[in-house]
């Protein structure tokens, strides 16, 4: 199913089968090119997989824009244990509702690009850890990797080629701490959800102390294209550095929410009115997410002549993330959307570590007692300061992503603070909710 | 050795292996990181961030616990970005901290609080309501109160790390996350504390200690564990001449700073409202309060008539007196009452594997021995109930230097979980099972052999042809019961050859004079020669003080000063915590009726040091530094030459079988041990 109205401006790549009647069936795959790239893997040296990936530019999807093709080169070839694939379809990011479409409306994708991936590093086993919220897309997932079992496209001897594969799902039970690598892994071999120390990188030590590839779902949905059509065709619908298409969520305070497949290095501004269709109601925009709410916020300002890539976020401080934009308009309080995300991230701290744990919750307490109407101007200074304090010393980046949109809001929205001050209502009451998780 | 590594840290070279961490290396030179989640031995968490330092070329501060060393690393632990860092990290964790520190336990040794006065944070910025949680029971001994705990993790990992029980674990999530116990609202676990002791912070704490004291108004006395023969130092807290706590913090023993339910809790048989503190004489069938010198002076009375009469004697040591009081009983029953009926409860086949070993040296195993030797094989011994330090060491050793450990057992043992090989001889037969596991040992590069009572007698030569047939090194440990055992054999607590031994003393029915001190014969027993004199000293009123004619109260093993010897031979120091009134230590007591009888020049000064000096003189393999000894430490005995004369009566050898939560006479008369619902649960 789909959610929204395509764009004319999307390059359908990943999402080239959304829309097709029984998208998510084996035969409508077999039918547009379904594991032609698996079948051209075959034929391919684990070595020609990997440098294909690394020509395509693939950066990791999930939030850190690591490349996949070097990632995949990290997995010691001559280890004597079994290797594993594992996928994080954990997509709790909020802003982020891209992974449940892929896996929604073309599974098989998913799965061929998993196979791909053991075919690169000699692994015969996957796992696909998903969201426990979505129940409804693990009997998907089970569903296509019943029909490719019995179609021979997973299990043993794969169409012949004596590869064999296994893949499983495994449910998350609700933690957006388990979306992170290492506490995914944990939670996967049925442990408490909390992060490892690294290194090792999953890589050399992951699922079950065996060397693992990890990554997000649209960065295997994205792998059949580029064997099938080569890395450098891949590649050149991107930028440098980043190739192929990112796909985009937008929400919040816009005409056309919904999830646009977009090449990588797409302007922001373009995105905003002419494939969201402009802000709602025709007011201005306030402030943008670039990809998730982890990231650090932009202003309107900031926003005018920025493009939708890893290096142009990076250059304004901030990360093109997972790709879930939230726009915010004028009526926007920044306190509250400030508050908001840090009841998230206090909610969701894992309290493995004592900056993050302690951080988010006094953080989030401060700012709604400031968006009572409770703060004192020196409030402005400690929430700021707190969040600063948290920034690069906790055990995982979570600690990171609860403080980074908050420092950004306080930097650049002190002025709305201050209009919060002494004891006055706050100044945005007729703002409409923000339309986020 | 290894190439070492060469880094700066704070401006001086340091020399590190490679794969030390920063915060060890750092410390090995003179510098502390402060750490609380980090604890040396157990695994890392690099959860509280306070021991973040700088290091040049990395982009953010590093977590010192978790970092190598490497190559021209250069470490700064101290600058201002650093100590802002641990303030800020403070600051998070005093937001929720209840600051109770006024009437915390803690209050006064809180590594929270060292931690705030040295980087300030004092002053709060917290100003919403804090997170709070009741304080909870999770056993007699454990209460956990939520809000004052830093979630460290050290309780969680001594307790499945070290003592190998994972009884806690972690509930909830983000800032309400908490410790708990395994069953949901309480503990059934080895309710030994080390949970407690682990915890900076005052979030666990004890039943016996709570609230009764701080650290500062109590004297500390480091002795010796009165119960189990592992010989564990324990540093008892005494306040008003009251034992209040005990611990081994300074991790100055052998034990370093593991101690079991008994050594930490179970001090409280000393004041139990039974402790005999009168001498007793029967009068009409009844015992009957009376002086210590009217007492003194009836045994002595009847000795001498005993004596001069020709008549029969018998005389039962304990396994719990000092080595002094042990050597002071033999020496008044052969020179004075002119006896070779002398014994004791004998626990283990300590002479056999002496003389098994005659002549050979570097072949009994000290502690250490079970945590640094490569590999480790039990024989026949529930060792996690009834030898709970030699099982922490097994673990340790095995934790950190991997050690092959091979079990052979009736029954599954907690080392099973740490096993290379785990056999079950249900016929009771060791030697098919250990024939099976040959070339395993054969092919180690060390070996100690640690065996129960079932290996005994001629049993014990055949192990020792067994382990010497290997080719490799081996080393022995024979298991004794008490904290004395070993001693009492050492010292003599044995039958002359043609004298009674224990069961023939109960069976003789013409004994004049039966004398025990420190046992308790008569729980089980009966004693045929029912016209005998039967003197007795001991705590309580046991079944076999129930039949004396004279009641003498003893002190027990905190209340003097004297040695003991281990079940590896180790000797350490007994030093006086406390005096409770009305009772004298057994070495005065038979001092006494010494001098009443006229016998003080031949069984010179009771004073324990000059029975030490005698003891080092006489007894083979003794002649051990004293100055170790003095200074609280632990020195092994030496080997012995010569054959060691053996009575051929290994039936009388069969250890009490206690478990964690008995402790033969001194367990009855603990309120901790009976009070644990795992004392009710246990065999
Ligand atoms: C707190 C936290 C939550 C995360 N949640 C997700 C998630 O839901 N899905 C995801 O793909 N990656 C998530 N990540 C990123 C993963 O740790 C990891 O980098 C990613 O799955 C790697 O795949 P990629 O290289 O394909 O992006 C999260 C990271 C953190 C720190
Ligand atoms: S930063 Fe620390 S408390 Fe927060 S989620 Fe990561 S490990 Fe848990
Ligand atoms: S008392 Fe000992 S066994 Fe019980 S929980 Fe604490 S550490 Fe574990
Ligand atoms: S109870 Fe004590 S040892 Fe355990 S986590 Fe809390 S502070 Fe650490
Ligand atoms: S192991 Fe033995 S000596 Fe050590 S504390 Fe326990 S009972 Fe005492
Ligand atoms: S000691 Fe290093 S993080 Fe706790």
């Amino acid at each position: 199913m789909l959610y929204n109205e395509p764009s004319p401006h999307e390059v359908k790549v990943l999402t080239r089968r959304f829309g097709l009647e029984n998208s998510a069936s084996l035969d409508t795959y077999l039918a547009t090119d379904g594991f032609k790239a698996f079948k051209k893997a075959l034929e391919m040296t684990p070595e020609q997989i990997i440098e294909e990936v690394k020509i395509s530019n693939l950066r990791g999807r999930g939030g850190a824009g690591f490349p996949a093709g070097l990632k995949w080169s990290f997995v010691p070839r001559n280890s004597p244990k079994p290797k594993y694939i594992v996928v994080n379809a954990d997509e709790s990011e909020p802003g982020t509702c891209k992974d449940r479409l892929l896996m929604e409306n073309d599974p098989h994708q998913l799965i061929e690009g998993v196979l791909i991936a053991g075919l690169a590093v000699d692994a015969h086993a996957g796992y696909i850890y998903i969201r426990g919220e979505y129940r409804y897309l693990i009997e998907i997932m089970d569903r296509a990797i019943a029909e490719a079992y019995s179609c021979g496209y997973l299990g043993k001897n794969i169409l012949g080629s004596n590869f064999h594969f296994d893949l499983y799902t495994h449910t998350g039970a609700g933690a957006y701490e388990c979306g992170e690598e290492s506490a995914l892994l944990e939670s996967l071999e049925g442990k408490r959800g909390v992060p490892r120390i690294r290194p090792p990188f999953p890589a050399v030590v992951g699922a079950f102390q065996c060397p693992t590839v990890l990554n997000n779902v649209e960065t295997y949905c994205a792998v059949p294209a580029i064997i099938r059509d080569g890395g450098a065709a891949f590649a050149a619908l991107g930028v440098p550095k980043a190739g192929g298409t990112k796909l985009t969520c937008l929400s919040g305070h816009i005409n056309k929410p919904g999830v646009y497949e977009l090449p990588l290095g797409f302007p922001v501004m373009k995105m905003i009115e002419e494939v969201g269709g402009g802000i709602r109601g025709g007011k201005k925009l306030k402030a943008f997410i670039p990809g998730g709410s982890s990231c650090p916020v932009l202003t309107a300002e900031e926003c005018q002549d920025l493009t939708m890539d890893y290096d142009a976020m990076a250059r304004k401080k901030t990360m093109l993330g997972s790709g879930g934009v939230v726009i915010m308009d004028e009526d926007t309080c920044m306190v509250r959307a400030a508050l908001r995300i840090m009841r998230f991230y206090a909610h969701e701290s894992c309290g493995w570590c004592i900056p993050c744990r302690e951080g988010t919750t006094w953080i989030r307490k401060l700012l709604q007692r400031f968006h009572d109407g409770m703060g004192q101007r020196s409030d402005i200074a400690l929430i700021g300061d707190l969040a600063k304090n948290m920034f690069g010393r906790t055990f995982c980046p979570l600690g990171d992503a609860a403080a980074m949109p908050t420092m950004s809001i306080v930097e650049k929205f002190y002025h709305e603070f201050e209009d919060h001050l002494d004891g006055k209502p706050c100044p945005y009451e007729k703002a409409r909710q923000l339309v986020m998780a | 050795m290894a190439d070492l590594v060469n880094l700066t840290i704070d401006g001086k070279p340091v020399q590190a292996p490679p794969g030390t961490l920063v915060i060890d290396a750092a410390k090995r030179a003179g510098i502390e990181v402060p750490a609380f989640c980090y604890y040396e031995g157990l695994s890392l968490q690099a959860a509280c961030r306070m021991c973040l330092v700088e290091v040049e070329k990395m982009p953010k501060l590093m977590t010192s616990c978790t970092l190598p060393v490497a190559e021209g690393m250069v470490v700064r632990t101290e600058t201002p970005t650093v100590a802002a860092a641990r303030k800020s990290m403070l600051e998070f964790l005093l937001a929720n901290h209840p600051l109770d520190c006024p009437v915390c336990d803690k209050g006064g040794e809180c590594e929270l609080q060292d931690m705030t006065f040295r980087y300030g944070a004092g002053e709060s910025r917290f100003s919403e309501n804090k997170v709070h949680k009741p304080e909870k029971q999770w056993s007699p001994v454990v209460f956990y109160d939520m809000p004052r705990c830093i979630l460290c993790y050290r309780c969680v990992r001594i307790c499945n790390e070290g003592m190998g029980v994972n009884a806690l674990g972690i509930v909830n999530r983000g800032v309400v996350s908490e410790i708990a116990p395994n069953k949901q609202d309480h503990l059934e676990c080895d309710e030994c504390g080390m949970c407690i002791d682990i915890c900076p912070v005052g979030a666990l704490t004890s039943g016996a200690y709570r609230y009764h004291t701080r650290p500062w108004e109590m004297e500390h006395v480091g002795t010796i564990c009165a119960h189990c023969a592992d010989g564990c130092k324990t540093t008892l807290g005494v306040r008003n001449n009251q034992i209040i706590r005990g611990n081994n913090r300074d991790r100055s023993g052998i034990n370093d700073e593991f101690l079991c339910v008994k050594g930490r809790y179970a001090f409280d048989f000393y004041n139990h409202p039974e402790r005999l503190q009168s001498p007793l004489l029967k009068v009409d069938g009844k015992l009957e309060p009376v002086s210590w010198s009217q007492a003194i002076e009836t045994v002595a009375k009847k000795f001498q008539q005993v004596r001069e009469a020709g008549g029969k004697f018998a005389v039962v040591g304990s396994n719990h007196t000092s080595n002094e009081e042990d050597f002071y009983l033999q020496k008044f029953g052969r020179q004075v009452l002119g006896t070779g009926n002398i014994d004791h409860h004998r626990t283990g086949d300590v002479p056999a594997l002496l003389d098994a070993l005659s002549g050979k040296t570097g072949k009994l195993a000290v502690s250490a021995d079970l945590y640094q030797r490569k590999a480790v094989l039990v024989v026949g011994a529930d060792l996690a109930l009834e030898h709970p330090f030699l099982s922490f060491q097994i673990r340790a050793n095995y934790r950190h230097h991997q050690a092959h450990v091979y079990v052979v057992t009736p029954r599954p043992v907690r080392e099973d979980a740490v096993a290379a090989v785990s056999l079950r001889d249900a016929c009771a037969d060791v030697f098919g099972p250990l024939e099976s596991l040959r070339a395993k040992l054969a092919a180690e590069p060390e070996l100690v052999i640690v065996f129960g009572d079932v290996v005994k007698g001629e049993a014990v030569r055949r192990l020792v042809d067994f382990g010497e047939s290997l080719g490799i090194p081996v080393k022995y440990v024979a298991l004794v019961d008490y904290s004395n055992s070993r001693g009492a054999v050492d010292m003599g607590l044995l039958p002359d050859a043609g004298g009674l031994a224990l069961p023939e003393m109960l069976a003789a029915g013409d004994l004049d004079a039966f004398w025990v001190v420190g046992a308790n014969p008569l729980k089980a027993g009966e004693l045929r020669s029912r016209s005998a004199f039967v003197v007795v000293q001991d705590m309580f009123l046991t079944e076999t003080a129930r039949a004396a004619d004279v009641v003498l109260p003893a002190a027990c093993a905190y209340e003097k000063n004297g040695t003991v010897t281990n079940v590896c031979g180790e000797v350490q120091k007994l030093k006086k915590a406390l005096g409770t009134m009305g009772t004298k230590p057994d070495l005065e007591i038979i001092g006494l009726i010494a001098r009443e009888m006229g016998a003080a020049p031949v069984m010179g000064p009771w004073t324990a040091e000059k029975v030490f000096d005698e003891i080092r003189r006489s007894v083979r393999g003794y002649d051990i530094p004293v100055p170790v000894v003095a200074a609280g430490g632990a020195a092994q005995t030496m080997p012995v030459n010569g054959r060691i004369p053996l009575d051929g009566r290994p039936d009388l050898i069969r250890s009490a079988r206690d478990s964690l939560f008995t402790s033969g006479t001194l367990g009855r008369y603990s309120k901790v041990l009976n009070s644990v619902v795992e004392s009710r649960n246990n065999r």
